[in-house]
């Protein structure tokens, strides 16, 4: 019988303790089957970062470094400069990019350091709570914004993508979504994009993942699905902000 | 400098680095501090072509998590700040000491708190001893009193953080990092060092290995800590001190570092003058040599301990002579440095205090 959809060698069989209708799943397993598709998976180092993410190494099948919170460029930096045949990414939600880790992630971009992030960004910090994030849009209520953010009090939402993207250092960098099967799809080619450009050399390398954290939100995974269309998509443009062959279509 | 020279004159942060480069060190991460510069300048300059990595960081936060991944990945690793630096450090020492990861960290003292001055100190005593970060993370810590000695405990310290898979950290000041005398190297040629086994190297298909200090289920993290308690206690037959003309004295000295090569000197006089008097020297400000403080103890009849601080390891003194003795202090502060004929007039005053009695 011809096997047509297995798990990725690049993930354990360890389940997932993430929410119902989370798409840290869905992103796990992108990266995963570029890993396997690759065939870098035994020669791969990845870092987790401190969110909700913080146990990715329970779940990818590859060697892991958990750093903290916002420092995964900083370590990653440290595992590629003394290992650099190795592939090396990171795995880091809004918060820990973002905010306390926003000098690191600029300064490593800047650098042309040859690692690859993965970038979630799901508007909120998940794992504490649903506390605003750089990235929660304005109006938005959270925990810490109960009346929708303010941008005059609370400031405006942090477009990573297009600030990374003024970087010397970048040689890939695109924003896809986690919403319906295409935008999956897209999603699966910005990694596997993002992956190359660091296999050839290129220099530094980020996807934007927009994401769903439908219990932070308090909505319905569909519902949290249709939110991200409603509101993120409009707010956070989609597209390849950085290629080295120039832009492709996703 | 001539790597191959038997005895060169060279500054205190220099032979740091040199010292760090013969001990093998295949990647250094650091920020600029004074007056610490000259070990990044150094790293700079020699360790590309000496088969090694420099990266000058964007701060000392991402500097200590570069050590981090580096020293994860299975290198001989290190940094080198001053102690605002060390301030910011201390997250990452934190994270180094629950992954148990061996690292080398330099650091060459200066004037607090907040940004101080550039002179020389001994004022970062507590943070170095008693907490490497937040929870109940330790490390060693070496204190060397020549640039000899700073070049020999930097050697050491890798020897050390491997054999104990921790961060040990040296702990020196302004002056001696600035200073210059003549120094002797140990070796030519770094010692071979595999990554150990349980470094994240991406090596092939093996089990996959993990750096990590979460552990969520209380009991797990309890067992985590009891495990490095063991460690730290192993840690104890790494004490190290130097006692200089104690086995008739009836006054001692206490002090480390730079103050203690003043002391020295003081003591000298002092001798000179009829007063029998000597001098205690921790090399180990951590572990701290308690058992050598607690013999001089129930011989001396009182112990002056002299620091660049407000009084700080001063109280690991009292500790270890639990009351046995009279401990008095002697501090000077924010760059100041304590001269010999000022020691001196401490100690008579100590010892006409302690035979009128
Ligand atoms: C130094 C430090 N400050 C704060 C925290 C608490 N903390 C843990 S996760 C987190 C937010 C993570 O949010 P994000 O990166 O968006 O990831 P998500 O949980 O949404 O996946 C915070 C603030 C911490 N662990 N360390
Ligand atoms: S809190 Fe949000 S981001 Fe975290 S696992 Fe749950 S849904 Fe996902």
């Amino acid at each position: 019988m011809k096997a047509v959809f297995t798990r990725p060698q690049s993930l354990t069989e360890t389940p997932m303790h993430y929410c119902p209708g989370c798409t840290h799943g869905v992103a796990h397993r992108l990266v995963a089957e570029v890993l396997d598709e690759l065939g870098i998976r035994g020669r791969t180092i990845g870092v987790a970062s401190v969110g909700c993410s913080v146990f990715a190494y329970n779940y990818f099948n590859v060697d892991f470094q958990q750093a903290a919170h916002g420092r995964a460029p900083a370590v990653a930096t440290g595992i590629k400069r003394v290992l650099p045949d190795r592939v090396v990414f990171t795995y880091q939600g809004d918060g820990d990019l973002a905010a306390i880790g926003t000098a690191e992630i600029v300064h490593a971009a800047n650098r042309g350091e040859q690692i690859t992030v993965i970038f979630i960004n799901n508007a909120v910090y998940g794992m504490t709570g649903g506390q605003m994030a750089p990235t929660t849009l304005p109006g938005m209520r959270t925990t810490t914004t109960p009346f929708g953010r303010d941008v005059r009090v609370a400031g405006h939402p942090l477009h990573v993508a297009e600030m990374l993207a003024t970087l010397k250092g970048v040689a890939y960098l695109a924003r896809v979504a986690l919403c319906g099967v295409a935008h999956i799809t897209r999603a699966k080619r910005a990694i596997r994009k993002a992956f190359q450009a660091q296999l050839d050399g290129k220099g530094f390398s980020l996807v934007e993942v927009l994401s769903t954290c439908p219990v932070t939100w308090g909505l319905s995974p569909i519902e949290a699905v249709r939110w991200l269309e409603a509101n993120m998509l409009p707010a956070y443009p989609l597209g390849e902000f950085v290629t080295s062959e120039g832009k492709e279509r996703l | 400098m001539e790597t191959t020279a038997e005895r060169v004159l060279m500054k205190g942060n220099e032979a740091i680095a040199e010292a760090a480069i013969r001990a093998g060190v295949r990647a250094y991460f650091g920020y600029p501090i004074t007056p610490q510069s000259e070990i990044a300048e150094y790293m700079a300059r020699e360790l590309p072509r000496r088969g090694g990595v420099f990266l000058q960081a964007e701060s000392e936060v991402a500097a200590i998590n570069m050590v981090y991944g580096a020293a994860g990945a299975g290198a001989r690793v290190m940094t080198s700040t001053s102690s605002p630096g060390i301030s910011l450090m201390q997250e990452g020492l934190s994270y180094l000491v629950g992954s148990e990861l061996p690292c080398v960290i330099i650091n060459v003292m200066r004037g607090g708190p907040g940004l101080g001055n550039i002179a020389p100190s001994q004022a970062d005593y507590f943070q170095a001893t008693k907490s490497a970060g937040h929870g109940d993370g330790r490390n060693l810590v070496l204190a060397p009193a020549t640039i000899q000695e700073a070049a020999d405990l930097t050697a050491l310290a890798f020897e050390l953080a491997d054999r104990y898979r921790n961060p040990v950290m040296v702990l020196t000041d302004g002056i001696t990092g600035q200073m210059m005398e003549p120094v002797t190297f140990r070796a030519d040629t770094p010692p071979a060092r595999e990554p150990p086994p349980w470094a994240t190297t991406g090596a092939g298909e093996g089990p996959v290995r993990l750096i990590n200090s979460i552990y969520l289920e209380p009991e797990a993290l309890e067992h985590h800590n009891r495990r490095l308690v063991e460690k730290y206690r192993r840690m104890q037959s790494e004490v190290r001190y130097e006692a200089y003309r104690m086995e008739d004295a009836t006054v001692a000295v206490a002090a480390y570092g730079l103050v203690a090569r003043i002391a020295r000197t003081a003591v000298d006089r002092a001798r000179a003058r009829g007063l029998r008097v000597g001098l205690l020297r921790p090399i180990t400000v951590y572990p701290f040599p308690s058992a050598a403080f607690a013999e001089a103890a129930g011989r001396v009849a009182a112990i002056l301990t002299v620091e660049m601080s407000a009084g700080q390891m001063v109280e690991d003194v009292r500790l270890a002579v639990a009351g046995r003795t009279p401990v008095r202090f002697y501090g000077r502060l924010g760059g100041a440095i304590p001269t010999p004929p000022e020691l001196v007039a401490q100690i008579e005053a100590l010892a006409a205090e302690v035979s009128a009695r």
